[in-house]
């Protein structure tokens, strides 16, 4: 279980986050769903590892998170991958699509080309895009290294903030579905926040209603609910 | 607004980019009219050509690109053609006064340094605009206090509703609206569809460039569907979500998350080297050895074995 207890968190002085409680179990999507601006990509962050709470508990598989972002534990780190909204912003724009991929298993001395080639293959990117920097593909081409990048190290969560926001039906249905097939293989939560019903009605085991700072106790009820 | 002979008409439109080893053909030959009063959708797959058809019209393409067709202005005396007026009458004349562009990313668009309210005040100025920074983003759904938010603190969703704003400033009456509702919720994306709506109701044009089907649903009345860089269908809204011909067109519909949620099998072709004939051939259940010659547009597609409509 991925668990987030009782966290807080304030820009200067502007709270985000009050109080929220969220989990997310393995082999599940649970889904955020809710208003621009309620804190949903602040909670992901947190989840993540990578931005230190004001106040409250992460955990992950029973092991509690006492380091955010480099000051992180390795293991636990990479047990929590992120997927953004934006790829463009989310990739050094220096790197071929195939360093980006193989980043996190090089930067853990474990390179292996063998995987990022099996990773680009299940994320439906041919071989000319994968010499290609980013801005030379498009957002959609992007975004399928992102999540190959994601799905790297084999992460226990994770965590799409958005992800297929910027991408048209039959790319989202394609990410989707790469998604659904990893955690069928590997048993991994999943949390897709998105502001799409639509979809999230359609993709996940249980949607939270997220509706900002001042409303945590709902989503933590609902989302600790293992039978539901 | 005097609509008064006004027109956007773009015949051959086509734009290809050089890359070492390489052309990219971005825009093959693309006619469409956008009319004052109405709103024509541009949708597709992501990196079809969508943009770049955007950014051709403004003439804000970069240096690798070229351009040949023709893009004409017309109403507001002589009419302009955009591909190739000098760029001091696209910054003059054009740009922000007669179409107003709002961007894909709007968060690079903003300046870092300075806060929402200065950037859009600014362009107010320069523009010699009358509207006021404040009531100009409470139509889009922000508060006035919003505004005095440097852009790193604004949402993407905000950021969004900012350079909305911006693009209405000089109050064009065609507007380029480029995926408008990233990272919008469903409310503000009605809300965005609604102002669109009430920009056509006003005797604006719009363009609207998106992915959102339902967005585009809600707010069009004409659709164009675009595939590796060429218009492949165009009618409107309500037939072609209804009864699509094109068979591109039919899998997009259905790939939505309300419906069969499958992806199209396969990937649209490198737009390095399209192939002679239809492009969506690798992908198409219909296709057959005629497609191997570029099925012409007519009856409102480009397809040798367009899918049955009742009113066909
Ligand atoms: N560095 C910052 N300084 C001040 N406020 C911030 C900062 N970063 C985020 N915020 C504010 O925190 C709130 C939540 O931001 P967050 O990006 O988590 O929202 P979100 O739910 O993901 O929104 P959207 O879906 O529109 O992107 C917003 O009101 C935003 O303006
Ligand atoms: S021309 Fe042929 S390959 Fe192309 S869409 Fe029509 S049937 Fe399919
Ligand atoms: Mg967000």
């Amino acid at each position: 279980m991925l668990e987030a207890k009782d966290v807080t968190v304030a820009y200067q002085r502007k709270v985000v986050l009050a109080g929220v409680s969220l989990a997310v179990e393995p082999g599940l999507v649970i889904a955020l769903s809710g208003p621009s601006g309620c804190g949903k990509s602040t909670l992901a962050r947190v989840l993540a590892l990578m931005l230190r709470p004001r106040s409250g508990q992460v955990s992950v598989d029973g092991v509690a998170v006492r380091g955010w972002r480099q000051r992180a534990d390795r293991r636990l780190r990479t047990s929590v991958a992120l997927i953004y909204q934006s790829p463009r912003q989310a990739v050094d724009p220096r790197l071929t699509l195939t360093e980006v991929i193989a980043e996190p298993l090089a930067a853990n001395g474990r390179p292996d080309p063998e995987r990022v080639r099996a990773l680009a293959r299940e994320t439906g990117l041919t071989e000319d895009l994968l010499t290609r920097r980013p801005h030379e593909v498009s957002e959609g081409q992007l975004q399928r290294a992102c999540l190959a990048r994601a799905l790297s190290l084999e992460p226990r969560y994770l965590i799409c903030d958005e992800m297929t926001t910027m991408l048209d039906a039959s790319t989202q249905a394609l990410l989707v579905g790469v998604v659904d097939a990893y955690r069928e293989r590997t048993g991994a939560g999943v949390l897709a926040i998105s502001h799409d019903t639509v979809l999230l009605d359609r993709w996940a085991d249980r949607v939270i209603d997220f509706t900002g700072p001042g409303v945590p106790a709902a989503p933590a009820a609902t989302a600790s609910t293992p039978d539901a | 607004m005097t609509t008064q002979g006004r027109l956007l008409r773009a015949e051959g439109l086509t734009v290809t980019f050089r890359i070492p080893g390489g052309t990219v053909r971005a825009v093959s030959d693309a006619n469409f009219t956008v009319r004052p009063g109405r709103c024509l959708a541009l949708v597709g797959e992501s990196g079809c050509g969508k943009s770049v058809l955007a950014h051709a019209l403004l003439g804000l393409l970069p240096g690798n690109a070229t351009v040949s067709g023709a893009a004409w202005l017309e109403g507001d005396g002589e009419p302009v053609e955009l591909l190739s007026a000098p760029p001091a009458v696209l910054a003059g004349r054009v740009r922000g006064r007669r179409i107003g562009l709002i961007p894909q990313s709007p968060a690079t668009h903003l300046t870092p340094v300075r806060t929402a309210r200065a950037q859009l005040t600014e362009a107010l100025r320069e523009l010699g605009s009358a509207q006021r920074a404040d009531d100009l983003v409470m139509r889009y759904g922000l508060r006035p206090a919003d505004l005095d938010r440097y852009p790193h603190e604004l949402s993407g969703g905000m950021a969004q509703r900012v350079a909305n704003a911006m693009a209405l400033a000089g109050d064009p009456w065609l507007v380029l609206a480029d995926e408008p509702t990233s990272g919008l919720d469903r409310p503000l994306v009605e809300k965005a569809m609604g102002t669109l709506r009430e920009l056509c109701d006003e005797g604006r044009a719009v363009l609207l460039i998106t992915h959102d089907l339902r967005a585009a649903e809600q707010v069009a009345d004409d659709i164009a569907v675009m595939y590796a860089s060429r218009l492949v269908e165009q009618g409107p809204a309500a037939r072609v979500f209804a009864r699509p011909r094109h068979p591109y067109t039919a899998g997009l519909l259905a790939a939505q998350p309300d419906r069969e949620f499958a992806p199209i099998p396969g990937l649209p072709p490198e737009l390095t080297r399209l192939p002679e004939g239809c492009a969506f051939r690798p992908r198409c259940p219909r296709a057959d050895d005629a497609c191997a010659a570029l099925p012409a547009f007519g009856g409102g597609v480009a397809c040798h074995h367009p899918l049955e409509t009742a009113d066909a």
